[in-house]
This record gives C-alpha cells, structure tokens and sequence, in this order.
C-alpha cells in the first residue's frame, strides 16, 4: 500500500528526521491561508500516488498568498496519470545548495532491507543504477543487528565530505531505517535530502509504501489509505477479501489462484481478446466469494463475458459448481457465461452445471476462444 | 528417488487443531505422509484424530514434539501474525526442512526467519506456498495427491492452481513425476528456483524440469542463467503475467513488476536465450517435454 507524501513526512517526522512543515488542504482558500501563515514563498505539491508529479504540472511554486490559491485551484482536480488529485500539500519553499538521494527497500536477493544513496539527488535512482552504478553505494542491513553506526557513518560518507554535513546525514539514515521497520515498509525514500547554504539538512520530499502484510497490526498506518485514488470496485473486492486489478478490456476473469488467474488472462490474450481485470477467489467453493465476485465483475460496464476458470484441487469441482449456480440464482446477470472446471470430481461438476443450463468446458484453451468468441473482440 | 521429500519423511504440523492444519493433516495422512505429531500450544497431551483410527500425539512446543518423535520436517498452517515465529521455533527445534503453507506473512518478519535458518542449516520452503509432494512417498502440505503420479520429470513453481493445472496435463499425458515444488509467491522465500534445479539435477531418476514462474523479482533470469552453465537435463518453461499491469501487485505478494524489472517478457527472453523452452501456453508444456526428452 503506497501512502501519501504528507503521511510519509509525518513517520519520518515522528523518528526525528527534519522534514520542513507542511499543510494538506482541499480548498484553493485553504491553501492561501495556508501560504499567508508561512509567509514567504511556498511550495503546492499535489498529493496523489503517481510519480512524475513535478513533469505533469502538480508540484508549483508560490511567491503570493494568491497565487497559491491560483495554483491550487489548478492542481485541485487535475488528472495525473489518469489519478484524479483532491489534495495539494502546501510546504515553505528552502533555499537549496545541495540535492542528495537515500532510500531503503526490502531487497528480494539480499532478503533484508537495502539502502541505496547518491550525491545526485532528485533523480530515478534506477535509471542511475542502470546508467552510472558508481553514483550509488548500496548496503544491505542484517535483520538480526539492524542498522549499525559504522555503516550508517559509511553511506553518509560517501555523499559529503564536510563532517558536519556527515554527521547530520548518518542520523538521518538511522532514522530512516527506524521509520522503515517501525512502518512495516517496503520502501522509503528521501528524494531529494537536501542541505541548504546555511548548512542545515531536510527531507524535502518523501514517499513510503507499507507491506500489506503488515497492515493487521498497524491500524494507525491501515487508516491511511486513500481509497479515492482507486476505481470503486478494487475498494469492494478488498472489503470481500478477494484479490482483484481492474483492466480496461471485455473478458470478465474468475479465476481460483493467483498464477492461474494470470495464465487465463495471458491466455485471452493469445487468442486476441483482452481481459477486464484479474481476480482471484481463493481455494473455497464458498457461495457468497463467488457473489462478491461476480457484482464486482458485473459492475465494470466493459465486460461483455464472464469466464470462469477453476482447477479443483483439493476443493472438489462438484463443490464449486454447485457454488457457482448458488451465487448465479442470486443476482440477475445478463451477460454470458462460460465456465471451465478441471480436476478432482469434474465429471460430476459437469453433470451439474449442464442440469442448471451452462455451458461448462474441462479444457482452458477452449473456454477462453470461447469466451473471446463471445466478447466479439477477435 | 526424489527431492528433499521421501518416504522416511517423519512431519511435525505446526497448527495442527486449526481449520486448515486439521483438514490438510488429514489428507496428507491418507496419502501416506508419515505424520508423527502436531504443535498446538495449550493443547498437548492431547490426540489428533487421523482418518481410519490413526491418532498422533499433540505437544505444547516443538523443542518437545521433535525430541519425542524424531521428526525432521515441520509444515506450519499457523496464522500469519504467528507464522514466523513458528518458523523459529521449527528451526531451534532441530528440524531439517520447513515447509511454510502461510500466506500474508510480514516481510521482514520473513526477512529475520530466514536468517535465522540459515543459520542453523535449515531449508525453508515458502512462505506462501502450496508445499510439496513426492509421488507415491509423502506429501508435505496442501497439493492435492490425487493428481500426481509416479514418473521422471520434475516441476517446480511459484505458483498454486497453476502448478497443478500443469501437473495434471502432465499425469493425463503420462508424464509422471519425480517431485512437484511449489516455492512460493512471496518476495522472501527460503528456497528459490536455483535451489531446486541443483537438486534435480543431482536427483538420479529425474530426466527433465518444468519451471513455472511469474512477473515480479530476477529469480527466474538468474535459474536461467544456471540452467545453461551448469544444467545437463532439459528445462521447459513457462512464465504467467504478460498483461500483467506495472506496478500492481497480482493477488502474490511478490507478484509485481518494479520499474522496468521483472516483467514476463524480460523473463521469457531470458528464458531463451539460456535454453529453455519457453511454453506461450500451459496446453504446449507436455508437447516441448515430449520433443525436448524425444
């Protein structure tokens, strides 16, 4: 779960990292009153989960109290990267002599959290660590002894060579592994860390993402979650605890299992459709998941088919055929539906699903030609 | 033979009185698993019931259950919040492999477990896994038994249901196999590709590998890399996720594409560049086996 620069300052503020202060606000009013207090030029970032915010034209700098409320009004409703942006944090502008970059991410090859710094700030850092590797100096921390302070002193060594200037960054990397683990993240990250001529450091910008994992022993941080910034349906498919994406195409994907889910729509597209989302109901043959499933399939106006692809395992296919006609009786649902079921018991399953007058299939390649067929998308 | 399961397997489940624990226990039990004994704290001294009168013996903690038994492999069903800490104990406990069935465990709780057991010398399987199963000598987690058969070829997977959706065309084909492993979706796991390939390679009934990945992480591109330098039998792939958006995690926690790494296209790249034949669909893995060991 990605959460918000503001969100992100305030963890970072709460393990004594220097993060400039800052309001949200929802109103171009608010914004001036805001920049009216800080007095000065200040900074509108626009608060939405998508990079490239500064390219796109929602991150501006104000020299007036109204012309803050101007630029707000502006970035307030702007689209950014398809996102629509209903908070602007409003943040004196600092004098900047230097930009430097730290972040730490769980590694998956290291198996530990990763931190990597440049001395060239404001910058993709994986783009630099394709083009220019040597820019960067990068530290895997031992989950068993956390962050030690002669590695802290190693990384912030490599980005300035003023002690003082050392000195203020290696407290901050310390903090910014505290933030980390006390988050429960999976990615931190002070782009740019900047200092200014008088010598003093600050975050000026922050962005964090929290393991979802993580989520049921941190309702402080799960509160955080800002489900405007997703389509409806993802918001009621994690409320019925089913895994969902939504995509823009025709074919309405049901899928048991996460890998299979992913094969059934590489597969539409084999055959030149294009599905509508992916989803995956679990293991159970449990009705009301299949409900859930389906209202939120059907409430894409998109869809044209439903497909159904089920491996029956240790759920027995019977099960989840009786499952899918228990959950079909119970909403209206015009579109067509084709349904696959494999595995244990499938000749019953089959038996059952002709009874209640639907199509039922055992091979995947076929109920998915079928299923574009039906879409008329090929 | 087969790899890191066999019928000398002795299982401890670890949440064994769970919903979850108990149903698969039992299965695992009628499918000839030797399951020595459960954990479930608060409730030793009990008797978990197995099917047609087989009982084990339930204990408080698995210092005690792998003393008793002489167990030396532990499958936990345990809940999430509690699951890595299962794995301490495990690992303390003198167990050999780990099998973790899990799903939604933190990750760096993952992360300190890991290490942990890597200390002490045990292999971890998971978290977020299916488990694994020798065909006809035990299985250790939730594939299901009754799709498998007994033959040459070896699978191993990141996946659940896509993996036995594989499996199953291999049985319907007569492609039995050696044994199916499922690693896990997650982005920290205990053994990764790599560490299957090296055992299938060493495994001497084993003539070919079904590897099925998926986007998200390098672990497929680096199994690649040794499956043309140091792999002698065949390898078939198969990667799921190519219209799979960036960014957006697919239902596995470690499901995602990054940036611009870990995409299915890079992977299947990767994938032939190193020799592997690289399936487009589930249906085409038993026709590349049958030419590939032809």
């Amino acid at each position: 779960m990605d959460i918000h620069e503001y969100q992100a300052k305030e963890r970072f503020r709460s393990v004594g990292i220097p993060v400039p202060p800052g309001r949200v606000v929802s109103t171009p009013e608010e914004a001036e009153v805001a920049a009216e207090e800080y007095g000065g030029t200040v900074v509108i970032k626009a608060q939405v989960h998508s990079g490239g915010r500064g390219k796109a034209g929602g991150v501006k700098l104000a020299e007036h109290p109204k012309e803050a409320r101007d630029y707000a009004s502006e970035i307030l409703g702007m689209d950014i990267n398809g996102l629509p942006v209903d908070k602007v944090l409003i943040t004196p502008a600092e004098d900047i002599d230097t930009e430097a970059y730290v972040g730490v991410l769980l590694d998956r090859k290291a198996q530990a959290a990763t931190f990597m710094v440049s001395a060239e700030g404001g910058i993709d850092i994986e783009e630099v660590a394709r083009t220019n590797p040597s820019a960067i100096r990068k530290l895997s921390v031992d989950p068993r002894y956390g962050m030690l302070p002669h590695q802290a002193y190693w990384l912030a060594s490599f980005l300035y060579k003023d002690p003082n200037l050392v000195d203020q960054a290696r407290k901050i990397i310390a903090q910014l592994y505290d933030a980390f683990v006390s988050s429960g993240a999976k990615l931190a990250e002070i782009n740019p860390l900047i200092t200014t001529p008088a010598g003093e450091m600050k975050a000026i910008d922050a962005k964090m993402s929290i393991d979802d994992s993580e989520l049921f022993r941190r309702p402080d941080i799960a509160e955080m979650r800002d489900t405007s910034s997703e389509p409806p349906s993802e918001t009621k498919a994690r409320e019925a605890g089913l895994s969902y994406v939504k995509l823009d195409g025709e074919v309405g994907c049901c899928v048991n299992g996460a890998g299979l889910a992913m094969a059934t729509m590489d597969l539409v597209k084999y055959y030149r459709g294009k599905p509508a989302n992916f989803l995956d109901i679990g293991g159970s043959s449990n009705p009301d998941k299949v409900v859930a499933a389906l209202e939120i399939i059907t409430s894409d106006p998109n869809v044209k088919v439903i497909l159904f692809n089920i491996f029956g395992g240790i759920t027995r296919c019977d099960d989840v055929a009786n499952g899918i006609i228990e959950a079909i009786e119970k909403i209206d649902i015009e579109l067509p539906i084709v349904i696959r079921l494999t595995g244990t018991n499938e000749d019953r399953a089959l038996e059952i699903l002709e009874d209640a007058g639907l199509s039922a299939y055992t091979s995947m390649d076929e109920v998915v030609k079928k299923a574009v067929e039906l879409a008329g998308t090929a | 033979m087969a790899i890191f399961i066999n019928s000398d397997t002795k299982v401890l489940v670890q949440g064994i009185t769970g919903r979850d624990g108990s149903f698969h226990t039992r299965e695992m039990m009628a499918y000839g698993t030797r399951v020595v004994g459960g954990v479930t704290p608060g409730k030793g001294s009990q008797t978990f019931e197995g099917p047609k009168g087989t009982n084990v013996p339930i204990f408080n903690g698995m210092d005690e259950a792998v003393s008793e038994t002489g167990a030396n492999t532990s499958v936990i069903y345990v809940p999430p919040r509690f699951a890595a800490g299962a794995i301490l104990e495990a690992a303390e406990a003198g167990v050999k492999l780990i099998v973790a069935i899990t799903e939604g465990v933190p990750v760096l709780d993952m992360a300190r477990a890991h290490a942990f057991a890597r200390d002490r010398g045990v292999r971890v399987l998971g978290p977020n896994c299916p488990g694994l199963i020798s065909p006809g000598k035990s299985k250790v987690g939730i594939l299901p038994g009754q799709i498998v058969a007994e033959g040459p070829i070896g699978v191993v997977s990141r996946s659940g249901t896509l993996t036995y959706e594989a499996i199953f065309q291999l049985t319907t084909a007569g492609l039995g196999q050696t044994t199916c492993v499922g690693i896990g979706g997650d982005p920290l796991i205990g053994t990764n590709f790599i560490d299957c390939l090296k055992a299938f390679e060493a495994d001497s009934e084993t003539t070919a590998v079904v590897m099925i990945g998926e986007i998200g992480g390098t672990d497929e591109q680096e199994a690649a890399v040794y499956v043309k330098e140091s792999m002698s039998k065949p390898v078939v792939g198969f990667i799921a996720g190519q219209t799979a958006p960036p960014g957006r995690r697919m239902g596995h926690a470690g499901a995602i594409i990054s940036g611009s790494s870990g995409t299915a296209k890079e992977k299947i790249r990767v994938f032939n560049e190193n020799g592997i034949s690289v399936a487009e669909r589930t249906a085409d893995i038993v026709g590349l086996l049958q030419s590939r060991l032809a």
